[in-house]
């Protein structure tokens, strides 16, 4: 299959929807959205598990500065993409339900989110790859501002942009950096990811380098002590796209150290192992503690996503195979969690007249066991339960943490534990306990189901059969920690 | 001695075919003015601006033929090559935007339509004087061409005192500015003893003793600080949002567009022909202007409200970024520098469109509240200016991004990594402010159209905007969505332009 289809998909029907009368526009999307997660599907289905990058488009882009429009598949992004077109489509889908001004430009601005995130994930060229991670953000900067709630959510998503582009533009000093100085002795200045590998900078070059990307992608995550605009970001945010960019974005950064910090910069990577496992332990530890402490039900998830994260860069740093394949499995896992539970916390505002504060919660499950089950399958996935995927994916994670650095995996033993606090807290807040004065304890409906159940299903199946994505992925991750590795050893 | 005065004097050769582009910009300033004498209206407010158009489409016409020639003409004092007649293209199109832009502006209108349009054709034949210039009294006469019509143009709205104001600050400024430069160029050639930029460069080979001569780098150094004046490079940038926001809309974008580009082809020319061996002794202090230039530009951007501010302030941070191209001294630097000029050019007259237009619609006149709601009200102007504040901020798939892709890996390969850095870092910084102005475009509700009260009402209602003098015109709008275009065209497919700054860089033969 050509990527660019399923790369150009939404933005070209995007396009189209910006035209289109504003009763079509939003069905028009909705449908390329789930369209794209069809040809997603068909993608993983037809990868073949033998590893090395599928379906590659190689052609120059910019010849003069040596940038390809490369994109390729393999086990990395495979499952990443996959996640990308189901965010999406239930995100476009969930916003169907409900009435936005100027829909046209709304739906505009989710279909170009969705290309460009895509980009991120298939680029196998630095340069690519930065285009892709510095443009999604445009896109959401606007869905934010323009249909975002509060009244200070321009600030809040101005402090957001600046946040991750300061970031995002000293990773595209370092990458043009990479580019240039790879292109030393001779030989013509390219940045596909390929040529990268194969010319390796010298071990302080890579360390500066490193530490600009570093930041970048922590960022973006975010990892504490970097996720200042987090808060705010969240608060401002519409509920759908909130879903799709908790679940998406974050995952583009945690990508980003696999599919380029650790095959290209492996020196640098070795040297500051330790200095990772210590911010992700850090970002463990700081985001259970304020999910378990925040009474906003928004909040609730961004910190724990704070803390999901953690658990991925340690396993990324863990520089195993099993370490890396269990944070490999946990974005995707922590990706098809958290879009089902940002829904339910909209569905829950509604039922708590409109508070998103879980005070003003409470025994909404009483006439709506649907949704209490949906809810409680979600918050048992996200605390790892052993029989769901994200126990899978901790445990490898842990495993390889323990076989690296032993003493790094006893504390993060203890976020484990956290997370079953944080997520039983938000169940039990919201669904039992005495119902708040204006709690409306009513079913799921129609619609919400429409999108709820087949994402929970989804959680279900990765619960009994998370070979599929550990299979798939097994190759390329091995291959892509490979150099790191070879330096540690 | 009759015998001999009826012998038929040799004079020198004139190469006509070279001069071509410069004869159609004079030419076309005498015709002008002359026939901004004639009384009927069509003829002032339509043929002028017309013959201007055909004057400097003419103009772009002869660069293009004379493209490949490379030769040096006037004897030695103007060089016609790629880079020259690729910056003339530059001026060429900035000034044919800017006739557009004001063809129904209240400043032509003010002052008189033949000297208008007369001023700006001989302030680009200045620009182009100068950018060909060999020797040191042709840059100093190019310079003056460029500015003095310059000065008279910026107070052209002879009604509005800040216009007035903006022309005499400009005018002093300038002065000083044409001053210190004179200075450094008498002390040039005293040092050197030619004012010749190929005698220059003889005269200071690699490592000799005059690199370290203090009469030669006094004048190198005010000749920087001239030239800083001229490209608004700080800490001699102070004029700039003074002049840009009294100056009439048109020629605020045709200043911060055309008379950068100017002046940096004059750094490139001055610095990189006539200075390359002692590039060890201007480069460092090049690059610190340049990250001062670019730290205080974001900086002072960031508090501004009038757009036409705020816009001189990015400008002044973009000729920062630029002149990283220059500092490196290699092809590499002098083909990111084209191409970024070309870049900001389309940028910038998309967002001054933009301001023309909604100065005319409303009585706000250039503030950031003029723009509120924009975007619902007029999606075309309020795209155009998105694109142009998401280019000059540096997104990809814009111009300004590749732009600065281009000089970042510039000042990589020329050893200026940390130059590097501070562009980016002051893209970072330069994003709150684009973003303030994308805010307001879209994120502010629209206001209700109310009619201006006479003697402009200070009350101004929240929700209410004030209706201006007359409509946007289409000729504006379609100068903005174009630019915007091209904004958007470049980023994406960069390749010819590249092609035409790699072809203008080749001009430049001894460099690092």
């Amino acid at each position: 299959m050509n990527l660019s289809i399923l790369l150009w998909l939404p933005a070209a029907v995007g396009l189209v929807a910006a035209f289109a009368p504003r009763q079509i526009a939003p069905k028009l999307v909705a449908l390329a959205t789930l369209v794209t997660l069809g040809l997603a599907i068909y993608l993983i289905a037809d990868y073949d598990p033998s590893g090395g990058m599928q379906h590659v488009t190689d052609t120059m882009w910019i010849s003069q500065l040596g940038i390809h429009y490369k994109l390729g598949v393999d086990g990395l992004n495979l499952f990443l993409i996959g996640l990308t077109t189901l965010g999406f489509a239930a995100a476009a889908v969930a916003a169907n339900f409900r009435q936005w001004d100027k829909p046209g430009l709304f739906y505009l601005h989710l279909a170009l989110g969705e290309t460009a995130v895509l980009g991120a994930f298939m680029a196998q060229d630095l340069a690519l790859f930065v285009v892709f991670f510095d443009l999604m953000l445009i896109p959401f900067y606007f869905l934010a501002g323009q249909w975002g709630v509060g009244d200070d959510r321009i600030k809040a998503v101005t402090k957001m942009v600046v946040y991750t582009f300061v970031g995002s533009l000293l990773m595209l000093g370092a990458a043009i950096a990479t580019g240039v100085l790879s292109a030393g002795d001779g030989h013509a200045i390219s940045f596909a990811l390929s040529d990268l590998r194969a010319h390796k900078l010298g071990t302080s070059t890579q360390e500066w380098i490193f530490l600009l990307f570093a930041l970048a992608f922590l960022v973006k995550m975010p990892a504490f002590p970097f996720h200042g605009w987090m808060p705010d970001g969240y608060k401002a945010m519409p509920i759908e796209v909130l879903a799709v960019f908790s679940a998406v974005l974050s995952k583009v950064a945690a990508y980003g150290f696999l599919r380029i910090v650790l095959p290209v910069f492996p020196d640098a990577t070795a040297h500051f192992q330790d200095l990772m496992l210590i911010l992700a332990l850090a970002s463990i530890l700081y985001g259970s503690v304020m999910a378990f402490t925040s009474t906003n039900a928004r909040l609730v998830l961004g910190y724990s996503s704070i803390a999901q994260l953690g658990f991925i860069t340690l396993g990324i740093f863990a520089l195993n195979d099993r370490g890396a394949q269990g944070a490999v499995l946990q974005m995707v896992n922590h990706g098809l969690v958290v879009i089902p539970l940002i829904l339910i916390v909209g569905i829950l505002a509604r039922r708590a007249g409109g508070s998103e504060d879980l005070r003003d919660m409470g025994g909404i499950a009483f006439r709506a066991p649907v949704l209490a089950t949906l809810f409680l399958i979600s918050a048992f996935a996200t605390l790892a339960m052993p029989g769901s995927s994200n126990f899978v994916g901790e445990f490898f994670i842990l495993l390889g943490v323990f076989e690296s650095k032993q003493a790094f995996a006893y504390i993060a033993f203890a976020g484990v534990a956290l997370a079953a606090v944080y997520a039983l807290r938000l169940f039990i807040r919201a669904m039992h306990n005495r119902p708040s004065p204006q709690v409306e304890s009513k079913e799921l409906s129609f619609r919400d189901g429409l999108v709820l159940v087949p994402l929970v299903a989804v959680i279900l199946f990765f619960a009994v059969y998370p070979q599929l994505a550990l299979h798939r992925a097994e190759k390329s991750v091995t291959a892509t920690i490979q150099p790191a590795v070879e330096v540690t050893k | 001695m009759i015998a001999a005065a009826t012998q038929t004097v040799h004079g020198p050769h004139i190469d006509v075919a070279g001069l071509s582009p410069l004869i159609a910009l004079g030419g076309g300033a005498i015709v002008v003015l002359l026939v901004g004498l004639l009384r009927p209206r069509f003829v002032r407010e339509g043929l002028v601006p017309l013959l201007s158009l055909v004057a400097l489409g003419a103009t772009l016409g002869l660069s293009i033929w004379q493209w490949n020639e490379g030769k040096s003409i006037i004897s030695g004092a103007l060089r016609v090559d790629s880079l020259a007649l690729g910056l003339t293209a530059l001026f060429v199109i900035a000034g044919m935007l800017t006739v557009v832009l004001s063809w129904r502006a209240l400043a032509p209108r003010e002052s008189a339509h033949g000297e208008y349009y007369a001023m700006l054709l001989a302030s680009i034949a200045g620009m182009s004087v100068l950018v060909q210039a060999q020797n040191l009294v042709t840059l100093f006469l190019g310079l003056e061409l460029l500015s003095i019509p310059l000065y008279v143009l910026c107070a052209t709205e002879m009604r509005r005192a800040s216009s007035l104001e903006s022309g005499l600050k400009y005018l002093i400024v300038g002065s000083v500015g044409s001053a210190t430069l004179l200075y450094g160029l008498a002390l040039i050639y005293g040092a050197t003893g030619s004012t010749d930029f190929a005698g220059i460069a003889h005269a200071l080979p690699k490592g000799s003793a005059m690199l370290t001569d203090p009469l030669f780098l006094t004048g190198m150094a005010l000749v920087v600080v001239g030239l800083a004046f001229k490209a608004s490079v700080a800490p001699f940038h102070q004029w700039t949002p003074d002049v840009y926001e009294g100056a009439p809309t048109p020629i605020t974008a045709f200043m911060a567009t055309a008379t950068k580009a100017a002046a940096l082809g004059v750094f490139i020319r001055f610095f990189d022909v006539a200075l390359i061996n002692a590039h060890d002794n201007w480069a460092p202090v090049l690059a610190a202007l340049a990250a001062v230039t670019i730290v205080v530009g974001n900086v002072g951007a960031i508090g501004q409200s009038s757009v036409k501010r705020i816009l001189a302030w990015s400008g002044v941070a973009q000729a920062g970024y630029m002149l990283a191209g220059v500092v490196v001294g290699t092809q590499l630097g002098i083909q990111a520098v084209t191409f970024y000029l070309a870049g900001y050019l389309v940028m910038n007259i998309a967002a001054f469109a933009v301001v023309v237009a909604r100065s005319r619609e409303t009585a706000l006149g250039d503030s950031l509240a003029a723009f509120e709601g924009l975007g619902g009200r007029n999606p075309f102007l309020g795209w155009s200016m998105t694109i142009a504040m998401l280019g000059l901020a540096g997104i990809p798939g814009t111009a300004g991004f590749v732009g600065k892709f281009f000089l970042i890996d510039a000042a990589v390969d020329g050893d200026y990594t940390w130059l590097g850095i501070v562009i980016v870092i002051g893209s970072a910084i330069s994003l709150t402010y684009y973003l303030r102005i994308i805010a307001a475009i879209w994120m502010k509700p629209t206001p209700h159209a109310v009619p201006a009260l006479a003697g402009g009402s200070a009350e101004i209602e929240p929700g209410e905007v004030p209706v201006g003098p007359r409509p946007a015109g289409l000729e504006v709008t379609a100068v903005a969505v174009l630019c915007a275009a091209a904004t958007i065209v470049l980023g994406i497919v960069p390749g010819p332009l590249f092609d035409v700054a790699k072809d203008t860089a080749t001009a430049i033969g001894h460099l690092l």
